[in-house]
């Protein structure tokens, strides 16, 4: 029978959830690296029991650590992270030029099929690759080098490449996005970039509708349309049927369109998930109540998943790495809250429970579906 | 033998119990311990100080002797008392927050 094991990144360490296929017993193991920030947790699609967990405090730096056996063991691998060629300048929030300076890596990628190949997605805002299992790291730094770099600023979370997207079908092509810079694209395996941002319009910046400085807090993508992205902008829940050359709003129907978190379902890639959050200043659900939103349609007409959710006095947030969907016939949908709490829906989001009540704040949630 | 007191991340990091006991060769400076510290425990290599440029950590504190050694330059030769055994060098993560 298939099991499935959620990876649990919070404010004070990690957490793995596991259940067999039913998803209603769940056994939590853990705190693993207790009193550190774990920004991210992911397994290898082509070793799942290969796991790579970003490890951080604000005393001691960033640490990587790397497991070979599911969770059980960890090793701690390399974290020197340096910056390829001349540092440069970013702007700071006054708008003055600011060094770059690597404070933490807050999302791994593991490649699609070499599970020693792993992205990082690091502040200040760049891209790393290591090919031997973590141990080095190299600056992929096309990315940064890009002739709108130094006029990327960070927003309210620091200026952080949180999102990377890995194309199945073509292994150059991939997608970033980093707050409050953008969304951008390769097509040359991370040699060149370009801002992939037409479409998205953001009243809160000098220009609205500027080549880059959105504030994008998540892309997600169905493999078998990679062509097809979803993202959770500041405000606005927008979508791309041309790998990001334009974007649309479909934020449709939704109560609010501020929110982090978005994801496709693994077998409907016209369903989509997000977690409206009433607003930018106010980082909790409206009305007290927490509800999943879910669209069959791709966007635009969106209906509330409330059964077993809290329905009053809920005012916890869902972060922009804590949202997994998993693979089973009927498809897992998971997300983490900053209270801790981490839900279930084992049917696509039409029923929800909690699989852990009381862990520190969430910060990220993967899971990994298991023969 | 140098004796240095880690804190308690950096001691789980490291997996080590208790104290660590160091041999430094040559004069004995807070560089040369942390050298010797890194050398011995490589996961330690970028958590007190920068990689690249040796820069301390802003909330890693260093004190000997009820002395804050934080601040001096790196190559300030440890007090005779840590030199001697007598007192270890104490690595602090800096009280912050409320």
């Amino acid at each position: 029978m298939s099991r499935v094991r959620v990876l649990v990144g919070t404010h004070k360490g990690a957490f793995i959830l596991a259940s067999d296929g039913k998803r209603q017993d769940w056994q939590i193991s853990g705190p693993f690296f207790g009193g550190w920030e774990i920004y991210h947790m992911k397994g290898s699609p082509a070793d799942p029991d290969r796991l790579y967990a970003s490890q951080s405090t604000s005393w001691y730096g960033q640490m990587m650590q790397r497991s070979n056996d599911g969770g059980q063991t960890w090793e701690t691998v390399g974290n020197k992270f340096t910056y390829e060629g001349e540092t440069g300048t970013h702007k700071w929030y006054d708008g003055t030029p600011h060094p770059w300076e690597f404070k933490r890596v807050w999302h791994l990628e593991p490649s699609l099929n070499n599970p020693d190949t792993v992205y990082a997605g690091a502040e200040d805002a760049a891209l790393f690759r290591s090919e031997d299992g973590g141990h080095n790291w190299r600056e992929l730094p096309g990315l940064r080098h890009n002739t709108t770099g130094p006029s990327w600023q960070p927003g309210a979370g620091g200026l952080c490449l949180h999102t990377i997207l890995l194309d199945p079908n073509d292994e150059k092509r991939m997608f970033i996005a980093i707050s409050a810079a953008g969304a951008f694209r390769t097509d040359d395996g991370a040699e060149s970039w370009r801002p992939i941002n037409r479409g998205l319009h953001s009243q809160y910046i000098p220009d609205p509708t500027a080549e880059v400085g959105h504030c994008v807090h998540r892309l997600a993508m169905h493999p078998a349309r990679p062509d097809v992205l979803f993202m959770q902008k500041h405000w606005d829940v927008m979508r791309t049927d041309n790998a990001g050359d334009s974007w649309q709003e479909v934020s449709g129907n939704l109560p609010t369109d501020f929110g982090f978190v978005i994801d496709v379902h693994a077998h409907e890639p016209e369903t989509i998930y997000v977690v409206p959050i009433k607003s930018d200043s106010e980082h909790y659900p409206m009305d007290g109540k927490l509800r999943v939103y879910r669209s069959r349609t791709g966007g635009n007409e969106w209906e509330p998943l409330t059964k077993g959710l809290p329905q009053s006095d809920c005012y916890v947030n869902v972060l922009r790495d804590a949202m997994a969907v998993d693979s089973l016939d009927s498809c897992g949908v998971y997300f983490g809250t900053t209270g801790g709490q981490v839900y279930v829906s084992s049917d696509a989001g039409d029923n929800w429970m909690p699989i852990a009540k009381n862990l520190p704040a969430v910060l990220s949630v993967e899971v990994q579906t298991l023969a | 033998m140098i004796r240095v007191v880690l804190p308690a991340h950096l001691r789980t990091l490291a997996r080590v119990d208790g104290e660590v006991q160091l041999e430094v060769s040559g004069e004995v400076t807070l560089e040369a311990v942390l050298d010797a510290l890194e050398e011995r425990y490589p996961v330690l290599q970028g958590a007190l100080r920068d990689h690249v440029t040796k820069k301390r950590r802003a909330f890693v504190r260093f004190f000997a002797c009820q002395e804050d050694l934080s601040l001096e330059p790196p190559d300030i030769r440890l007090p005779d008392a840590v030199i001697a055994s007598a007192e270890p060098l104490l690595i602090v993560g800096a009280i912050a927050g409320g």
